[in-house]
Parts: structure tokens; sequence; C-alpha cells
């Protein structure tokens, strides 16, 4: 039985994963064609190497059809219930950094904390007649910290895209959304609650408890954890 | 996989406290399983989302499974005029669990609820007992709590209406409560207070909340920074109060004493004592019955009175297995300004099933 690793399969995720191997002894390499999704490990016999969008090995991590993967921690914890039972963090890598913070309009001078968007959203409720929207995809991770800080009256709103636009297009009060340097909220009139950092994500190898660890894919396991050191 | 002997007892037992409600007088009624999730919503907010399941009707939008009965059996008292009235029922209900799977997604509920009529303290006996009568066979212990007390000793605190309306609104979330509660006995002026122009760096204004709006709350920082901290002392009363964990005579003692400092809790006081005796007149152990007063704080929204859980004795580890409270303002918001006076309570016969027959 060979051990599935699931890498990125695009962009800078997918550069920055296969230098991090191979930083550490473990060279992975692209192979076919320039738009074909395969992979496969140098020096490593048992191990197969899968190209998949960050969001799928999440998700076929927790399914267990991946025993190792490279992904964001926003995407497991936002994808995944009770992500400790199904998944274990072997390595923060030190890439992918993205904060998933809450944002309002920059023209809110009374609001620079939670406690204040609570206040906010009272006030907003009583004036509007309906509970102050913030627009997020993370819906989960979004709710748990708002619940876990106390803030009420409030309702999410989806939006997959293109977020930091919905304040001005009027769906939303406020979002919920993922940013590195902030440059893209503040050209969007939005600025950063200062205790606003819901998580601090970065790409991670995980290893998926409930794939099937058979004698094979654990040697194999074992041997890679020698090479990353881990 | 659904046990069915087991399922077969647990029907067989909500079909017994259906007739027991009916004999003290209620009269039953029947709920959608299929909720309009925009009433649970507005109610409730966000935290609902995380306890209940959601679908989509393509007609009539996003639909809940009903996660209780309270709200359908409100809303149709509220609709039918009918006062007082009394109601029972008995179906599943649905709750979503994210965390843990050992937890059951859905079970029945019998329940018992009461409007209007003769007193609250009255009335919160006659659904308690009626409620521990019916399960008097199993060893239960009580808990119970008034949330009337709390916000009477918020409302009777020396400082702004505006600081003892956020108080009151956070009744429910202990965390931001005492967060407001440290805030207004050391208050810090808002940031933006110190400008000169609080607007220099606001940008273009973007988005349905207003600059006028914006304008209002600075107005109200500013009030709040001009107003006196909130006294040490009176914070202090309020965890007295908080703290306040004893069998129910000691409990009333400790809060007719605590009344002399906050005299605001006295009329609470005075309707504990009534439902103390209104209890002891329905047969139960007022002497050892226990009193918390932050019990109930985290469950339910809208409870604002007496509430109350009956647990399996030495069995820490099972929800419980009956509980319930008064909920005046749930009829508040539902009933459009319409207020009506209501309490009741639940119980769960799968677990009244499974202790009895000594598992679960």
């Amino acid at each position: 039985m060979t051990l599935r690793l699931g890498l990125p399969s695009k962009g800078r995720l997918m550069a920055d994963s296969l230098d991090w191997f191979g930083a550490r002894g473990l060279a992975l390499r692209k192979t076919g064609a320039e738009r074909e999704y395969r992979a496969e490990a140098l020096g490593v016999t048992g191990l197969d190497v899968v190209l998949l969008a960050a969001s799928e090995i999440a998700r076929e991590l927790a399914a267990g059809r991946l025993h190792l993967g490279v992904t964001g921690s926003d995407l497991v914890r936002e994808g995944i219930p009770d992500w400790e039972r199904a998944l274990r963090a072997l390595a923060p890598m030190g890439f992918g950094a993205a904060d998933l913070v809450i944002a309002v309009p920059q023209g809110w001078v009374d609001v620079d904390t939670l406690d204040d968007l609570d206040a906010v959203a009272a006030a907003f409720r009583r004036a509007h007649g309906f509970r102050l929207r913030i627009a997020t995809k993370y819906h989960r991770l979004t709710r748990d910290f708002l619940q876990a800080h106390g803030v009420a009256d409030y309702q999410l709103i989806d939006s997959q895209g293109a977020t930091e636009a919905t304040v001005k297009a009027e769906t939303a009060e406020a979002i919920a959304d993922i940013t590195s340097t902030g440059a893209t909220l503040r050209a969007n009139g939005l600025k950063v609650l200062g205790d606003g950092l819901i998580h601090a994500s970065q790409a991670v190898l995980y290893k998926s408890r409930v794939a099937p660890w058979g004698g094979a894919a654990q040697a194999t396991l074992r041997q890679v954890e020698g090479m990353l050191g881990l | 996989m659904i046990d069915g002997a087991a399922r077969a007892l647990a029907r067989a037992e909500s079909a017994r406290l259906m007739g027991l409600f009916a004999a003290a007088g209620a009269q039953p009624v029947e709920a959608a399983i299929l909720q309009p999730a925009a009433t649970l919503l507005d109610l409730y907010g966000e935290d609902i989302r995380a306890r209940a399941y959601v679908t989509a009707d393509p007609l009539r939008g996003e639909m809940m499974l009903r996660p209780d009965f309270t709200v359908p059996v409100v809303q149709m008292h509220m609709d039918s005029g009918a006062d007082p009235a009394r109601y029972a029922y008995a179906g599943t209900v649905f709750r979503r669990q994210d965390s843990d799977l050992g937890r059951p997604h859905e079970f029945l509920q019998a329940g018992f609820e009461v409007f209007g009529g003769h007193g609250a303290p009255q009335a919160d006996a006659d659904v308690f007992a009626t409620l521990a009568d019916a399960l008097a066979d199993l060893p239960l212990r009580a808990a119970t709590g008034d949330i009337g007390l709390l916000s009477a000793a918020v409302r009777g605190l020396r400082t702004t209406e505006a600081r003892k309306d956020a108080l009151l609104r956070h009744l429910w979330r202990p965390r931001r409560f005492r967060a407001l509660l440290d805030r207004f006995g050391a208050p810090r002026p808002h940031a933006a207070l110190a400008l000169a122009d609080a607007f220099a760096d606001a940008g273009p204004e973007i988005g349905l909340r207003t600059r006028a709006e914006v304008a209002q709350r600075l107005e109200a920082l500013r009030a709040d920074a001009a107003a006196a901290p909130l006294a040490a002392e009176e914070i202090a009363l309020i965890d007295r109060l908080l703290g306040l964990r004893e069998d129910a005579p000691y409990a009333l003692a400790a809060l007719r004493a605590l009344a002399g400092d906050l005299g605001a809790i006295a009329p609470a006081v005075d309707a504990m004592a009534a439902r103390l005796d209104a209890l002891a007149a329905r047969g139960v152990a007022v002497e050892t019955l226990a009193f918390e007063a932050s019990f109930g704080r985290t469950s339910m929204e809208y409870y604002d009175g007496f509430v109350f859980g009956l647990y399996a004795d030495g069995r820490p580890d099972l929800p419980a297995v009956a509980s319930g409270g008064r909920y005046d303002a749930l009829t508040a918001v539902l009933g459009r300004g319409r207020v009506v006076p209501a309490v009741g309570g639940i119980i769960r016969p799968e677990l009244v099933v499974a202790l009895r027959g000594g598992r679960a």
C-alpha cells in the first residue's frame, strides 16, 4: 500500500511546497506537461504524490483518502468540524501566511475593537431593523470567534469572492476575510479591528488519523518523517 | 441505526407524559418540523445556526428543522389570543452536533407550557412540580435559578441607563457581561475622543451605517466618558449575587440580606419567596432545593425569570432530563409589543427510559 501525499496543485503554494520538501532532502518533481497535475518523489518508494486544490486536500485528509497533505490551516479549521479528531498537524511550513480578520469601514472611527463592534451591532439593529451583516466564506471560524467573545446582534452573509466589495455594495456592513498585507482591505475603505484576528493561517503538513495506516504506509511515513526531521 | 424497542418505550413515555400534562389542564398541540429560519435567526442570531439544521425550500427560502417547540408554541399562542392557556406537546427535535458524535442529533421532547393566568409564582411552581412529579420514580437532583434577580440587580445599579442597557443585553453572555462590568468600573476614554477631528482620516463614507450614526455613537462614548465609574462596591454586590449557591431557604436569607444593600432586588426576592411557598404547597421539598444565582445564564436567551433543570443523580455525563423556565421576554418579542407571562419546561423521554432501564 502506497502512502498518498497531497500537494496544492497550483501557483505559489505548490512551488513553496516543492521547495520546502526539497530543502529537507525530499525531492518532489512535477511531471508531465505544464497543465497536467502529476508529481513524483525521488528516492522514496511507496510514496504517491497527488496534486489537488488546497480545499480538496483538507477534505480528502478528513475522509482518509490521503495519508499526508499540505494545505492552509484556515481551510482545515473551517472545513472540518472538530478537525483534531481527524487530522494531526505534523509541521507548520512557514509560508502561505494569511490572517483571517474582521474588518469594518475606515469611516467607523468609533470602532477599534470587538467591544465597539458589539455596541455598534446593537445600535445598528435598533436603527435599521435587522442584524448587522458580516460577509464571509469562513462561517464556522467567524461564528465560533464572535460567540466566544460574546458579540451579539450580527448575522453572517455568505460571500464566496470579492468579499471586500460587499460593504460598498451595501450587501454587508463588515467582513471577515483573509488578508496577507491588508492592502486590498485599505483600497476598499476597510480597516482591521485591533482584536479582530480570528486565525493566523499558514501552510501546514497534516497527517490523517483516519486513513488506512497499514504496515507499508507506516514504514514510508517513518522514512519521510526521518528525512523531514519530524 | 435506531433501536426499535427503545424507541417504542420512549414513545410510550411521551404518551404517558402527554396524559399527565392533559390532566394538569393542558391542551395538546402540534408544530411543524420545518420552521422558517428567519424567525429563529432573528431571535437567536447566528448561534442558532451552529445548533440547528438549516435546509432550503425553493419557495419558502431557508428553513430549520425545529430545534425545540418553544417558538412555534409561543407564536401559536400569541396569534390565538387565548388567555390564559396551557399547552402540551411531544415530538422529535433536531440539534446539529459539530464536535461530539456521541450526542444525539434528534431526540424526543415532551413539553408543558403555561401562558398567563394566576400569578407568576404559582405558574412557576405548577410547571416545576408537574415535571418533577412526572419523574418522581427516578433519582433526580434539581437545580434552580432566577435570571430576574440579576436583571433587577442591574436595573438597580447607580449608573447610566446606557450602561444598564448594555449589561441587560448580555445577561446570557457571562464573558461579555464581565468585560462590560470591568470596563464600567474603570472606564478608559475611547481613542477616537482624543482626536480634534474624529473624521479627519475617515475616508469615504461607505456602507449602510451613516456618518450620522457614527457621530451619534461618539456622542454616546463622550457621555459615557463623562459619567462616574461604576463603584467597586456595586460590582462587588453583583459578584455576591452571581456567586450565591445554597439550598433555597439559605439562598433566600442571603438574598434578603443582599437586598439591604441592593434594594432594587427586593421585589424579585419577594417573588422568589412566594414561589418557594407555592412549591412547598405543591409538595416540593424546598428545604433541600438547590439554588444557584448563575444557573441558566448560558442556556436559552430570553429565559428571564425562574429557571430549572432536573439531572440524573450520579450521571454528570447526561444532559438535563428535564429543563425549563420563565420566558416573558420571548412573548414580548414574538407578540410585537404584547407581553404574556409564560413559563414552561420539557422532559426528554429517551433519557427517562434509559434511566429506568439503567442505561443511556
